[in-house]
């Protein structure tokens, strides 16, 4: 094998597990440690750079990091990363003063947002500080797209979206509310330097099944159902409610109904449980709030009586092991007062018109460039739910930071496929002889339990925020699970004497002296066997006096840097990795651009 | 010593042995020995072989004496009992505790100065008794422990860390064993554990005293240039002359003898040990000529490893004084020291 190239951020990148599949990179175990010292408004700052809505985000995000992080491969469950992040944003003080401020001369370019959610606000937030008026034209009477209008306020309170996107729009951003964009030609007249598209996808997905027109006063399309709600245009429902499909919008729906005077609520799934789209913790706090989920019915009609829905045809089937195949046992009806439409959002993009030189591709999808989110018409990018069709805010918010570099190399000349690249910074936490500036201790406590407002209480009022969030004790605990992969395992294959005190002490049997070969070869001969693919082998340079090389398998290590405190010749050391994310008009950019 | 305990997080395809327990229920306290010292080594490798071996740890006797080497038992299997005998005197107290109690499995771990220098008598006499067990000499060629003085396994020639090079005979324990019949005699090094783990456990196997020299650099105080056993000297002048693997009883069915000449040597308990690569012609039951190899190798700067010697037909402690095969702890003491009564008509029948 080649020496691994420790020199290639991604290298050690990709060790910070939750940090390399959060799609904005924020450092987890950097914010981790600073709430572990109770600088909660540090914390909430490191979060910020990557994420900008800790706080929503600490609530709602999908936590792409949690499955990724390697604790939930050292013991059951991952860190509680998402609810640390809401830590850090309940308990922060007043941070308006460490907010980026837009200056005080603009450099004369103006770009134009299309739709005020997570997506174009990122944008916004990126360009406001490098001196860009941004202008942000938006349907509705308020920021924040399906944050506020289709995540329930029980699961995320008016307030925390109000102050979040506040910390943007305070920048001095042009929004123009109650202003929907009609004519993307009318909008390119206006003579934007750049134009970002932001505006969701905004259509959800109907069933074209006998009964859908007749019976259509109590049958309602989830997305817009969850909006007129936000809006304070619905406040009641049937008390039998049958919710179709089982994402996370029919989560919401059923959760919604069941504060609407539901009483008889249930999820209908066509597929066994394990092929469920919703998040598990969404199914756990359903299913606490007595929602019932029905797996393997399929919808067949909705049944009326006298004009009027009172139930629904369901064909029950039975799956193959890998639910592709199914077959039909028989048709049950079940009754129903409402049925809630929850199986999927569509783009539409009428306002856009097809001579603009925006190419569209058979789906009727704008064709978007994956790095640079530029359409086939310079000048105008795509990004969030808008571009490859629904996904999640932290996605919106990753694309909003890539389409801002984007953005502003257009706005000053430079390709935008010019993209500057993650640097790093990588320093030892040696402080002395078995003392680190982190705590290797490893702690064997198990996750922690989020505590809920209990069932009576949360039903009374709409809006009460089920979830508590973590006590001073539970946080104290929490934080010590996280194993602090960003604390690298650093070799200098020069200074080992092959003694072997770092492979016997190893408690997880990261590390193999032996000889050279092929990655697949080496993998046969390692310590303890090589179980995960996906995680990679560090390769040293051959050692002086055998020649023999050190491998470590990085899959399981628990950075507790007992490899470092056991070598004689300081040969391993633990070294503090610092992602140098670039974003727009970051230094690296400017340099650049200098 | 590490600034922490070793984490229970465990490495999740852990191998669980006849018993049901891993490798990590074998460990012990966190060693408190000099970073990188071969000793720590060795009790890595001893772990291994009574995980590989599925002793249950409680049926474990860990003897030791004075010294860094004698330090680590406690290292290894926390469930085990043990004792620390004065400076040298391991192999005695140790052959008493097995004539006491022949259950459990029996360990020494020793030093060079420990075994050669202070406790040579001791050894010499353990040797000659034969009792069943495995006894570790971690060789480091100095007084680890007291700050690096040669000890009386030093080779000619060796330099200290500071003052004169050594210029007095070294003990060489593999001779010392096959010169005093010695029933179980090898070699290793502690930076080799694919050939240091199977003699551990052949040397468990061994119905009588296994002795094995394990070279084991001492990293502060003999890991220097003109060292004869640093890791780098040590490495440079080792060589494997016997393989060997060792295979438990119950596996002996599948085990063949491969048509490479390769010798098997069936064990008291029906475990084999197999040997390869043995320079030809070596017969590794026959005492005289293992002796003269080796005494050959070692005239030519040689470290030979591997096991040199074994022999399955000697009585052990037990069957020399015709003991019962109850364990003597477990005989009622009645029985044991039946009164005045009973001496006097064992005397009546010597008149
Ligand atoms: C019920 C539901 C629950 C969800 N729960 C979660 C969750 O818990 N966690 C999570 O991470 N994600 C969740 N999501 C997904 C997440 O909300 C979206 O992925 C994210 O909001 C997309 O952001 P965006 O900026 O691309 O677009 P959006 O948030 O959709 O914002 C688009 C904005 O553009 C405006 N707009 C649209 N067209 C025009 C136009 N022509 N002119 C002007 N303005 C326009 C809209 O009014 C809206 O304000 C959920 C989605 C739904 C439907
Ligand atoms: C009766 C007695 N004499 C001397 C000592 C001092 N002493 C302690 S350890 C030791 C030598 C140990 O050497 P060795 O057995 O090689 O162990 P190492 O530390 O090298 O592993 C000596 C001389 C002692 N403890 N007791
Ligand atoms: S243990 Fe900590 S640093 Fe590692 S993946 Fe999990 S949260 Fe991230
Ligand atoms: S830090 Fe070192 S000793 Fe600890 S788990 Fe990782 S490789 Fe093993
Ligand atoms: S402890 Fe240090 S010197 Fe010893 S084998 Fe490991 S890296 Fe090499
Ligand atoms: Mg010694």
């Amino acid at each position: 094998m080649k020496p691994t190239k420790i020199k290639d951020p991604n290298y050690f990148h990709k060790v910070v597990d939750c940090q390399w599949a959060c799609p904005a990179h924020t450092n987890v175990p950097e914010y981790i440690r600073l709430i572990a010292q109770g600088r909660f408004s540090d914390a909430y700052m490191v979060n910020r750079d990557s994420n900008v809505f800790p706080g929503i985000l600490g609530r709602v995000c999908d936590r792409p990091c949690e499955p990724a992080c390697r604790r939930g491969r050292v013991e059951e469950k991952p860190v509680a990363i998402c609810r640390l992040k809401r830590v850090a944003a309940d308990h922060r003080q007043d941070i308006t003063d460490r907010l980026p401020k837009a200056p005080a001369t603009k450099n004369g370019k103006r770009v134009a947002c299309i739709g005020a959610g997570p997506a174009s606000l990122t944008v916004a937030n990126d360009l406001m500080p490098l001196g860009y008026s941004v202008t942000v034209f938006e349907k509705y009477d308020k920021p924040g797209g399906l944050m506020r209008t289709n995540i329930p306020s029980f699961r995320l309170p008016e307030q925390t979206l109000d102050e979040e996107m506040g910390y943007i729009l305070e920048m001095g951003v042009d929004i123009r509310y109650n202003s929907p964009v009609e004519s993307m030609k009318g909008l390119l007249d206006q003579g934007f330097d750049a134009v970002f598209v932001g505006t969701g996808a905004p259509r959800g997905k109907d069933l074209d099944i006998p009964g859908r027109q007749e019976a259509a006063a109590n049958i309602h399309i989830g997305i817009d159902w969850l909006e007129s709600i936000a809006f304070g245009h619905i406040d009641k429902i049937g008390e039998k409610v049958l919710i179709i499909g089982v994402g996370n919008t029919a989560m919401d729906c059923c959760r919604s109904s069941r504060r609407l005077g539901g009483k008889d609520i249930k999820v209908m799934a066509r597929r066994p449980r394990q092929f469920f789209k919703a998040s598990p913790w969404e199914l756990e706090d359903a299913e606490e709030e007595q929602v019932e989920i029905i797996i393997n019915h399929a919808p067949k009609r909705f049944v009326l009586e006298n004009g009027k829905l009172v139930g629904m045809e369901f064909e029950r089937l039975e799956w193959d092991a890998a639910a592709k195949k199914s077959t039909l046992i028989d048709t049950v009806i079940l009754p129903c007062d409402d049925v809630i439409l929850a199986i999927g959002q569509d783009n539409a993009f009428p306002w856009i018109e097809r001579d603009l030189g925006i190419e569209f591709d058979k789906w009727d999808m704008p064709k978007v460039d994956e790095k640079t989110y530029e359409c086939s018409r310079p000048g105008i990018f795509f990004g969030g739910d808008a571009a490859w069709g629904p996904k999640n805010i932290i996605w919106a918010v990753a694309h909003g930071h890539g389409a801002a570099i984007s953005i502003h190399n257009h706005c000053q000349g430079v390709p935008v496929t010019e993209r500057p690249e993650d640097g790093m910074n990588l320093l030892t936490t040696k402080m002395g002889i078995s003392e680190w500036a982190y705590s290797n201790d490893y702690s064997s406590s198990k996750r922690e339990k989020m505590k809920h407002v209990d069932l009576v209480e949360r039903f009374k009022d709409l809006k009460t925020e089920v979830e508590i969030g973590f006590t001073a004790e539970q946080t104290a605990r929490e934080v010590q699970r996280c194993l602090n992969c960003d604390v690298q395992t650093v070799f200098t294959a020069k200074r080992c004497i092959e003694c072997d005190a770092c492979i016997d002490i190893c408690p997880v049997q990261c590390l193999t002296i032996t000889r050279d070969g092929e990655e697949e070869d080496v993998r046969k001969r390692l310590s303890a066997p090589s179980i995960n693919l996906t995680q990679d082998l560090y390769a040293s340079d051959p050692l002086p006096q055998t020649s023999r090389l050190m491998f470590k398998d990085e899959d399981v290590c628990v950075h507790c840097g007992l490899c470092a405190e056991r070598c004689p010749t300081a040969a391993w050391d633990m070294q503090k990795f610092d992602l140098l994310i670039q974003l727009a008009g970051s230094e690296a950019c400017t340099k650049q651009f200098a | 010593m590490p600034s922490i305990v070793k984490p229970t997080a465990a490495h999740p395809s852990l191998v669980r042995n006849k018993l049901g327990l891993t490798i990590r229920d074998y460990e012990g306290s966190m060693s408190t020995l000099c970073a990188g010292c071969g000793h720590d080594s060795i009790t890595a490798a001893i772990i291994r072989a009574f995980h590989e071996s599925s002793t249950p740890p409680e049926m474990i006797a860990k003897m030791s004496g004075i010294g860094c080497s004698s330090k680590t038992p406690t290292y290894f299997v926390n469930g085990a009992h043990g004792f620390n005998s004065a400076h040298g005197r391991m192999p005695a107290i140790a052959t008493g505790a097995i004539a006491a109690n022949r259950s459990l499995t029996f360990i020494g771990v020793s030093g060079d100065g420990d075994s050669l220098s202070i406790g040579l008598g001791h050894l010499a006499h353990a040797i000659r008794r034969n009792p069943k067990m495995l006894y570790v000499i971690e060789n480091n060629g100095v007084y680890g422990l007291t700050k690096g003085q040669f000890s009386a396994s030093a080779d000619i020639g060796s330099k200290p860390k500071k003052g004169d090079p050594n210029r007095m005979q070294p003990i060489d324990p593999m001779l010392l064993a096959l010169t005093l019949g010695a029933t179980f005699v090898a070699r290793s090094f502690s930076g080799d554990k694919e050939q240091l783990v199977p003699i551990l456990k052949a040397g468990l196997a061994h119905n009588g005293l296994a002795i094995v020299d394990v070279i084991s650099p001492c990293v502060t105080f003999n890991d220097h240039e003109g060292s004869t056993k640093s890791y780098i000297s040590s490495r440079k002048n080792i060589t494997r002359v016997t393989e060997m693997d060792f295979v438990p009883p119950e596996q002996e069915i599948i085990a063949q003898i491969s048509p490479q000449g390769k010798t098997a040597v069936t064990m008291h308990d029906g475990s084999v040990v197999y040997f390869t690569s043995l320079p030809e012609g070596y017969d590794p039951s026959n005492r005289l000529a293992a002796y003269s190899y080796l005494s050959e190798q070692q005239g030519k700067g040689e470290i030979p490893t591997g096991l040199f010697y074994v022999s399955t037909d000697q009585p052990e402690l037990h069957e020399l004084n015709a003991t019962p095969d109850e364990a003597l702890v477990n005989v009622p003491y009645s029985k044991l020291s039946p009164g005045a009564a009973a001496l006097d008509k064992l005397m009546e029948g010597f008149r």
